[in-house]
C-alpha cells in the first residue's frame, strides 16, 4: 500500500519494544479474537483438535504468528525480501486468502489498544497499522 | 432480521452505558481521521487537521465525534429494527454528505480500538463479537439507500 517512512519505522521499533515481551500472549489473544470475530476464519484449522481461547493449538498458532511479527520488525528495511520464506509458505502450502491478514491485523491492533491503551496513541496506531499492512503485502507477493 | 443473542443483547446495552461520549466521541473520530486521512475529505471546513496533535485538540472534530457516538443510540434502543431505523440517516449521508459507505467500516474500526482500549480485561473476545456484529449491522443499514 504505502513505504513506510524513517518516522514509522522507529515508531514501530519502539512499540515493538515496549510490547514484545508480551508477544506470546498477544498472538494467543488476537487469534482468539478473530476466531470469535470473524468465524470464517477457522476454516484455515479445522484440523486442530482444540480452537478455544487459552487452547494449546490457539497459544503455539499466536506465539508462531508473532514470532513472524518480530521477524518482520526485524527486516523492516526489505519486508519483501526478507519474508520471501513466508510468502511462499502462504501462498503455495497455506493458501490463506490474502483479506484475512487484513481481519488478523485489526484483531493485533485490538488486542494491543486494549493491553497498552496509552501506548497506542492514534500516531502510533497509524504507523503500526501502515506496518501490518506492508507485512501483509509482502506475505502477499508470491501468490501469483 | 438480525436474530440477537441474550448476550449479545446485553453486552451492547451494557457498554453504551458505561462508556463516556464526551471521551470516546472523540478519540473515534481523531483517530480515524488520523489513521485513514483520506476520511478528512469529509471535513474541509472543519480547520486544522494537519497533524495528529492538531487533530486529537480540535474542537470541531471532538464536537463531531460525540454527535457520530450519540447516533448510534438510536440503535441500541431499536436493536430490533436497525435496518428502519437508519433510512434517514442513510439517505443523508448518500445524498447529502456524500460519503462513501467504505468510511463506514473505517470509522467502526477505531471505535473498536478505542472501546478495546477504555475496558480492559473487560472487553473479551465475546464482548468484542457482539460489539463488532452491532457495528456491522448499523454500517449495513447506513449503507443501504445509497443509489
Amino acid at each position: 500500500m504505502t513505504s513506510l517512512t524513517d518516522k514509522d519505522k522507529a515508531t514501530v521499533k519502539a512499540l515493538w519494544a515496549k510490547i514484545s515481551k508480551s508477544a506470546d500472549v498477544i498472538g494467543a489473544d488476537a487469534l482468539a479474537r478473530m476466531f470469535a470475530v470473524y468465524p470464517q476464519t477457522k476454516t484455515y484449522f479445522s484440523h486442530w483438535p482444540d480452537m478455544s481461547p487459552g487452547s494449546g493449538p490457539v497459544k503455539a498458532h499466536g506465539k508462531k504468528v508473532m514470532g513472524g511479527v518480530a521477524d518482520a520488525v526485524a527486516c523492516i528495511d526489505d519486508l519483501t525480501g526478507g519474508l520471501q520464506a513466508k510468502s511462499e509458505l502462504h501462498a503455495f502450502k497455506l493458501r490463506v486468502d490474502p483479506a484475512n491478514f487484513k481481519t488478523l491485523s485489526h484483531c493485533i491492533n485490538v488486542v494491543i489498544s486494549n493491553m497498552f491503551p496509552k501506548d497506542f496513541t492514534p500516531e502510533v496506531h497509524v504507523a503500526f497499522d501502515k506496518f501490518l499492512a506492508s507485512v501483509s503485502l509482502a506475505l502477499s507477493d508470491k501468490y501469483r | 432480521m438480525v436474530e440477537w443473542t441474550d448476550f449479545e443483547r446485553a453486552t451492547i446495552q451494557d457498554i453504551f452505558s458505561k462508556i463516556d461520549y464526551d471521551i470516546v466521541g472523540p478519540a473515534t473520530l481523531a483517530r480515524c481521521l488520523v489513521v485513514y486521512p483520506w476520511c478528512q475529505r469529509y471535513f474541509g471546513n472543519f480547520g486544522n487537521l494537519y497533524n495528529a496533535a492538531a487533530i486529537s485538540s480540535n474542537p470541531m472534530v471532538a464536537k463531531h465525534g460525540t454527535i457520530i457516538l450519540h447516533g448510534l443510540d438510536r440503535a441500541v434502543k431499536n436493536m430490533d429494527d436497525i435496518k428502519n431505523t437508519y433510512a434517514e440517516l442513510s439517505v443523508l449521508h448518500s445524498e447529502k454528505l456524500h460519503v462513501d459507505p467504505d468510511n463506514f467500516k473505517l470509522l467502526t474500526d477505531c471505535l473498536t480500538i478505542v472501546v478495546a482500549g477504555q475496558m480492559g480485561k473487560a472487553f473479551t473476545g465475546e464482548v468484542q463479537a457482539a460489539f463488532q456484529k452491532f457495528l456491522a449491522v448499523v454500517v449495513t443499514s447506513l449503507g443501504r439507500q445509497y443509489h
